[in-house]
């Protein structure tokens, strides 16, 4: 292994660390016992088959799926803040498209819900790009604007045209079995995994083998060379890598929905597409290092959840140990950037 | 009368890298200064530890008699140090007026507006206090640059490099500004690669090689010969003698081509016509905003013209001016960046699979075939030093095996041995059959390379009669038709 990949590694682990550090600190100090209350994390998100199969697997899937196409959208240059918008977008569409196919054999019910979760994420995701190269308003603005407009909708939604039969909760009916990803027996895990480690390799080997992930690495870094020297078209580069996240994001919305929760409601997603700019970001945006860093929010997630359960800590205090883990990684690559070219450190 | 900056063996290291070792320097008051040497000799980085941009790891800096071992700029602009920086720092937005007194610490005000008058008339500078910075031209930024500087009670002024970011008349304008200041008494340190001005415009000259001191004495007292030899520590390049021309066929022909001004400065390019020709090496004399520009770069497909007809064979390769922000990916090696040079299918490049092996060894193989110093292909861009990166651009682009060959100022900011370098192997290239179009501020090193040699003025192309001197062409480039 190259020297500075290890590096990175080391980064990571002293990036855990310290996170965990500030998770039994911040436990002590609230007058909890970080001893149990660790324990009950640990188990409840990767110590035992039950938290890790149905709970922290279950929720890596959208992170993971979000955190493919947020990170070839940075690669790209497209800052997509918007990825919990489509998620809902493609979680809308997806909803209505399974409650129409109930008699239809499942493996074309399952995939129309997907694609249709997907289309649905890159028709939304559209809507920067055509600000951005139209009229110059940039991508970061309108797509973390959207994501309101998306839970609007879907707050409309569930409460008029895809409320339940019986009008009493606001949200969608259940999806008819035809429409549902199979599940692992005795589980929580769907088939949406499988697809997001296929796409995860998928995009590492499009990243590192083929011309276009080439194109959008150049483009993404230095545009003008880029353009050049590479006689690469960036704008449509931007709009692509921006799509592409915007299609996984709907994507995910589309999985979760057909594999997780079978119906569409309000606050369906506890910020998956916010938690997915850092599932991108901790990984440097390498599509292998996305699945691990994916599942392991998705457990901390999943164990802060039987930690309020087990041992009465409330579960946003998991926030404090992501935001370590966020803040001692962007310090060392700070750190080391600062190493490598002392000339610009004045 | 204590010196206004005196600095004593400092040294300072960037990582393994010793950028200065133990070097003395002193500026005596009334005095022009030259510091000259090549490109990371240190120039640049030991102005930046007296204006204190970076902090030595040995040494002390002597400002009007008070030592310090470290300065920042707010010392040494109390102690009257003022910088003129290579690229414009002044602000867009604001007025000439609200520049010279943010840079100055002047309360805003009347008094401020009375000290600019004050300061621009002793300075013999005349702009207009109330144009806001943006829509000034190059030459009057660099002078508003060197009023900021000015302002105050500045005792020595500090130009880095000033001439390589202005057409030879604004630079020539700026240095006679500093003639000007030397004589009121304010000593100048005058940064450059270029023996010529260092000869003309300096008092004393300190020559640095490798971060160390390699001559330093009164510039009436030395040639030209010992300045070379003392920046590059041997016998110096042997003049590059103009390539025989034996033009072939025509690669490259336009009429009445129209280009709108990039940038939205200067004249844009107006109805040139004009044949490139396989074996030429063209050059293009002119001036900073006359349309140099947008004839190279719609000449190599990167601009759309407004008019007229573009008629071109072959593969097309272009050398950007900025080959740190334009022609490389810094953070990308150097496989990665011939990746990206050649574009046109390569057998390592062929349908949409990229074949890195394969690619590293060609990017190897160039190293090796034109010597260009890195690490191995997998070396970062930015870590090459600006000749090698000049030379691996160029070897990339001609392996490409173009029919047209447009470089644009391709030996920028290069030391002698790098330039004449570079300028042989555009040389080579068109004595190979390729049609080469250059362009290059500096006259005498056009005359030297070019067969044929264009000019641009006002947007107008013409060309310059056959063996016509310096001084013809230099009329033709400030617009005298007369001249041709």
């Amino acid at each position: 292994m190259r020297p500075e990949r290890w590096r990175a590694l080391t980064a990571l682990g002293l990036a855990l660390t310290a996170g965990l550090v500030a998770l039994a600190v911040s436990l002590t100090l609230t007058g909890y016992d970080a001893a149990s209350a660790l324990s009950a994390l640990w188990l409840g998100g990767f110590g035992t088959s039950e938290g890790l199969l149905s709970a922290t697997l279950p929720r890596a899937v959208p992170l993971i799926l979000i955190g493919l196409g947020l990170g070839v959208a940075f690669r790209g240059g497209a800052l997509n803040i918007g990825a919990e918008g489509q998620f809902y977008a493609g979680a809308g569409v997806a909803t209505w498209i399974g409650l129409s196919l109930g008699g239809w054999p499942r493996p074309v019910a399952v995939a129309l819900v997907l694609l249709g979760g997907a289309g649905a994420g890159l028709l939304y995701g559209l809507v920067p790009v055509w600000l951005r190269l139209r009229f110059g308003v940039l991508e970061v603005i309108s797509t973390l604007l959207l994501n309101f407009v998306a839970e609007g909708v879907i707050s409309y939604l569930v409460q008029g045209p895809l409320m339940e039969p019986r009008h009493i909760y606001p949200q969608s009916a259940l999806l008819p079995l035809a429409a549902r990803l199979p599940l692992w027996t005795g589980t929580r895990l769907h088939l949406g995994m499988a697809l997001a480690l296929t796409l995860a390799v998928g995009i590492w080997v499009f990243e590192r083998r083929t011309r276009p992930g080439f194109m959008l690495y150049a483009a993404g870094v230095n545009p003008s060379a880029a353009w050049i020297m590479g006689r690469i078209d960036t704008r449509k580069v931007f709009a692509l890598a921006l799509l592409a996240s915007a299609g996984l994001a709907g994507l995910a919305g589309g999985a979760e929905i057909s594999g997780s929760t079978y119906a569409l409601f309000q606050n369906l997603s506890p910020g998956y597409g916010f938690t997915g700019i850092a599932v991108a970001l901790l990984a440097r945006l390498h599509p292998l290092g996305i699945v691990a860093s994916g599942l392991l929010f998705a457990g901390l997630e999943a164990g802060a959840g039987a930690m309020q359960r087990d041992a009465g800590v409330p579960a946003v205090i998991v926030s404090v140990v992501e935001a370590a883990i966020i803040l001692t990684v962007l310090l060392g690559d700070a750190a080391s950037r600062r190493r490598l070219s002392p000339a610009t450190g004045i | 009368m204590t010196d206004p900056l005196r600095l004593t063996g400092i040294s300072k290291r960037f990582g393994s890298v010793v950028a200065l070792q133990r070097v003395d320097f002193r500026v005596a008051p009334g005095e022009i200064h030259a510091l000259l040497g090549e490109n990371g000799a240190g120039k640049s980085t030991l102005m930046k530890v007296a204006f204190g941009l970076t902090r030595p790891e040995a040494g002390t800096i002597t400002l009007a008699g008070v030592e310090y071992p470290f300065v920042t700029p707010v010392i040494a602009r109390r102690h009257g140090v003022g910088m003129v920086h290579q690229h414009f720092t002044a602000i867009p937005a604001l007025s000439v007026l609200e520049n010279v007194t943010l840079a100055a610490g002047w309360r805003p005000g009347r008094s401020a507006w009375l000290r600019l008058r004050d300061t621009m008339s002793e300075a013999g500078i005349t702009l207009d206090p109330d144009t806001r910075a943006g829509d000034l031209s190059a030459g009057q930024k660099q002078r508003l640059e060197v009023l900021q500087a000015l302002a105050g009670k500045t005792s020595v002024l500090l130009l880095d490099e000033p001439s390589s970011v202005l057409s030879p008349p604004d630079a020539e304008a700026l240095l006679d500004l500093v003639r000007r200041s030397r004589d009121r008494g304010v000593a100048a340190v005058l940064i450059t690669h270029k023996l010529g001005e260092a000869l003309e415009y300096g008092d004393s000259i300190t020559v640095l090689r490798r971060g160390a001191v390699a001559f330093t004495g009164p510039a009436d007292q030395v040639t030209r010969h010992v300045l070379i030899q003392h920046m590059l520590g041997d016998a110096p390049p042997a003049p590059v003698t103009p390539p025989r021309c034996n033009p072939g066929a025509v690669r490259l022909e336009v009429a009445n081509l129209s280009v709108d001004p990039l940038g939205g400065t200067g004249t844009g390019l107006r109805q040139a016509t004009l044949q490139l020709r396989a074996g030429e090496l063209v050059g293009v004399a002119a001036l900073e905003g006359n349309g140099h520009r947008e004839l190279l770069r719609c000449l190599a497909g990167l601009v759309p013209s407004s008019g007229g007809s573009l008629q071109r064979s072959g593969v097309v390769s272009f050398i950007p001016e900025d080959r740190t922000t334009e022609g490389l990916i810094g953070e990308f090696s150097l496989t990665r960046n011939v990746a990206l040079i050649r574009g046109t299918p390569a057998p390592w490049l062929a349908g949409p699979w990229i074949d890195w092996s394969q690619a590293s060894q060609h990017t190897a193989s160039l190293l090796a075939r034109h010597a260009i110093s890195a690490l191995g292909p997998d070396a970062l861009a930015g870590s090459l030093s600006g000749g090698n990166q000049q030379r691996l651009l160029i070897a990339e682009a001609l392996a490409r095996d173009p029919a047209i060959l447009i470089a644009e100022n391709p030996t920028r900011g290069l030391d002698v041995q790098a330039a004449t370098l570079v300028s042989q192997r555009l040389g080579e290239a068109a004595a190979a059959g390729v049609a080469v179009l250059v362009f290059h501020p500096d006259l005498d090193e056009l005359l030297s390379i070019a067969t044929r040699i264009l000019v641009l003025a006002g947007g107008r192309l013409h060309e310059a009669k056959v063996g016509a001197t310096r001084d013809e062409i230099g009329r033709l480039m400030l617009g005298e038709p007369d001249a041709a």
